[in-house]
């Protein structure tokens, strides 16, 4: 045998070995959060570097995410240990692909949580995670300009606008921003924060006259806002950059701007309308696929991401909440913080409208985003008669409920069967 | 070997990739496109087309393509002459010329929206002298017009060449002695080009025109990276289909309205632009 062929064999030796122990030993966690580097970085080092066996973390888009998913599901066999996505992204999924988590025995410490990953089942199809919300943020430049006797952390829509509007002629142009972009998360505004505070409801309310006003008002704040936020997705560059100093986005999609110069930005709860002061929850969760090919590594890294030190160790890498009760330590990254803070003052205030994540929705969860995105594209960007535009996308809602039979989530009043619209 | 079977031998492992990888996925999608999950119905199709975007988006990519083709038709054959009668350093200009068809239209767009976003190069170049007192905003719903010509000119940048080296290649294959009589009548250059060169560039103008309108007519990258949402195309339209919407009916029933538009485009250069029966060059 020549040293040639003794060497060859050695690498393929060597490299068979190393195949097998990976196939072996790794749990592919396929996910949609935390995406960018650093996040994800943070994640593999931070987070699962202590879980007992190794961990590919794997973070990708929406898109290639199902992808992939449904073609292990559709072929029966896959390499997916463990799921890691929001809500709507399992909600659109069918429950019976995903393995029972009721037996678990850990679970989060909300109720609604818990009844959501329900996913309309009678047990859990998936783990809620870690959760967010969205919140407001402020260029302390900014502050100066806020309109008398309004207090930041009670702030309404009137006083919003008239806030931006001081902003706008004192600075010459305008510098709310608003996260219009194709990634940006817009429709959950308009779901969570602006129809709850101005009609009480989301679907029953989508087209009655206290929408219009809140559709008026809302045109008002974008006389205001910078033409650009048509490209924004993530308003912490913009913070940033100096082009928006007050905006409305995700807590998460704000991090990056409180964690570099923290003394330069104010969080703070988002503004209250005649309804009161609507907000929405993120939650995000995990699940193990009917595919998966080491489905008790999958349960014990589970219960390992459920664990408070893994839970806060999850705040500090991604900026996503704990889901279970835990004690927060003091060397938490200012983001975190400021966030927190937020979040507190907006849930706690005497005026808070609570919603809920759209449920029940299915795989039509997209197409109920679209209905408010393509309300907003044409009442503010088109410039469309508002009555007109929200009768002629009610039809579309109204399509949506009847063919999911989605029964009425908060703020809406309960309903028997699919939700109306009136 | 059989010598009458060897060429059919040769294009056998093509076939069966084309088959495999190309007939056979065209197959599903068309199949997905007329079916919901209860038998043959056109209803994906009522649903893109009655979407209050389709029209728009329609039209956009229509006028993109009108816009773009037509200028890039006229640079490339204007490129491709210049570099014919070169001398010195033709390959040069042509590697450097061709160096945008190396990019991938992501990248185009990026490259195109550094140059016009609000602190890009333009604005920084313009306020540096002293044009204007602020960097402006110029893609924006505000100026759709500035977007259109924005997407337009990444178009072009971007695309031209593949053009300039089809007309390039077909431009050699004129036989020199159709110039040289013309010459000895004193026709102009302008009246050879004219004479000559235009229609004995048929088949590559054919093939050029072809290739381009298609792939007008697929443009996305470069749409989504300098427009956004502000300005819908019928490819944009399909991915948020396939997956934001996670409706692959609707996506299959677009692609299928894009294939439809490619093929009747295909037609009418096909007409348009065919050489006479028996006419050789």
């Amino acid at each position: 045998m020549s040293l040639h062929f003794k060497l060859a064999g050695a690498v393929s030796g060597i490299a068979l070995a190393l195949s097998a122990g990976v196939a072996q030993a790794e749990i592919l966690f396929w996910s949609t959060q935390a995406k960018p580097v650093e996040e994800a970085q943070a994640m593999r080092e931070q987070v699962l570097a202590g879980f007992e066996d190794a961990v590919d973390y794997q973070p990708n888009d929406a898109g290639p995410w199902l992808t992939r998913l449904s073609a292990e599901i559709q072929s029966g066999t896959g390499t997916i240990g463990l799921l890691g996505a929001l809500h709507g992204d399992f909600s659109a999924m069918d429950p019976g692909t995903l393995v029972d988590l009721g037996d678990t025995g850990t679970m989060s410490a909300s109720d609604t949580f818990n009844s959501l990953a329900k996913l309309g089942t009678d047990s859990m199809q998936y783990m809620p995670w870690m959760q967010a919300s969205y919140i407001m943020a402020a260029n302390r430049e900014a502050l100066q300009y806020l309109p008398e006797g309004a207090d930041i952390d009670a702030l309404t829509y009137d006083q919003l606008i008239a806030w931006t509007a001081n902003v706008h002629a004192a600075e010459g142009e305008p510098k709310f921003g608003f996260p219009a972009g194709p990634k940006g998360l817009k429709h959950r505004f308009f779901q969570g924060y602006l129809y709850p505070s101005y009609t009480d409801g989301v679907v029953r309310t989508f087209a009655s006259d206290k929408a219009v006003t809140a559709w008026e008002k809302f045109k008002e704040l974008w006389a205001h806002t910078n033409p650009g936020s048509t490209n924004f997705s993530f308003m912490q560059e913009q913070l940033l950059s100096g082009d928006a100093w007050i905006v409305f986005d995700h807590t998460s999609r704000l991090a990056n701007a409180f964690n570099e110069r923290p003394d330069d930005f104010v969080a703070f709860p988002a503004p209250a309308g005649p309804e009161g002061r609507g907000f929405m929850p993120v939650l995000a969760g995990i699940a193990i696929p009917e595919t998966a090919p080491d489905k008790d590594t999958a349960k014990a890294l589970i219960d390992y991401l459920m664990q408070p030190e893994t839970q806060i160790a999850t705040l500090k890498a991604t900026n996503f909440f704990p889901v279970v009760d835990v004690d927060l330590p003091d060397d938490l990254p200012p983001s975190v913080k400021a966030a927190g803070d937020a979040v507190a003052k907006m849930s706690g205030s005497a005026d808070a409208n609570p919603g809920l994540l759209p449920a029940g929705l299915g795989d039509k969860g997209g197409d109920f985003n679209r209905v408010f995105v393509d309300s907003f594209e044409r009442i503010v960007l088109a410039g469309q008669p508002i009555e007109a535009v929200l009768q002629d996308q009610k039809g579309r809602l109204e399509a949506i409920m009847n063919e999911t039979g989605a029964p009425c989530w908060a703020p809406d009043a309960p309903s028997d069967g699919a939700c109306p619209v009136e | 070997m059989n010598a009458r079977l060897l060429p059919y031998m040769l294009i056998l492992p093509v076939t069966l990739f084309l088959c495999l990888f190309f007939l056979y996925p065209f197959v599903l999608v068309a199949k997905q496109a007329f079916t919901t999950g209860a038998g043959f119905t056109l209803d994906n199709f009522r649903e893109v087309v009655s979407y209050w975007k389709f029209p728009i988006s329609l039209k956009n990519t229509l006028l993109l393509a009108a816009a773009v083709v037509p200028i890039q038709l006229a640079l490339s054959l204007l490129m491709a002459t210049m570099v014919t009668r070169m001398e010195k350093g033709r390959d040069l200009v042509l590697y450097v010329w061709t160096i945008p068809l190396g990019i991938s239209d992501l990248a185009a767009g990026l490259i195109w929206l550094a140059i016009f976003e609000q602190s890009g190069f333009l604005n920084s170049m313009m306020h540096g002298m002293g044009i204007v007192d602020k960097p402006a905003n110029l893609l924006t719903f505000q100026n759709p017009g500035l977007v259109f010509v924005a997407i337009a000119l990444a178009e072009i940048w971007r695309a031209t060449a593949i053009m300039l080296v089809i007309l390039v290649a077909g431009i050699g294959l004129i036989p020199k002695e159709y110039y040289e009589a013309a010459e000895v009548f004193g026709a102009s250059p302008w009246k050879r080009f004219v004479r000559i060169t235009l229609p004995m560039l048929r088949p590559s103008l054919q093939t050029a025109l072809v290739l381009r309108v298609i792939m007008a007519f697929e443009v996305f990258a470069v749409v989504a990276a300098l427009g956004g949402t502000l300005f819908p195309v019928l490819m944009g339209e399909t991915y948020a289909y396939q997956f934001d919407l996670l409706n692959s009916g609707a996506a299959a029933a677009m692609a299928l309205v894009i294939l439809a538009i490619s093929i009747a485009a295909t037609l009418v250069i096909l007409r348009a632009l065919r050489v006479p029966k028996g006419a050789t060059i």
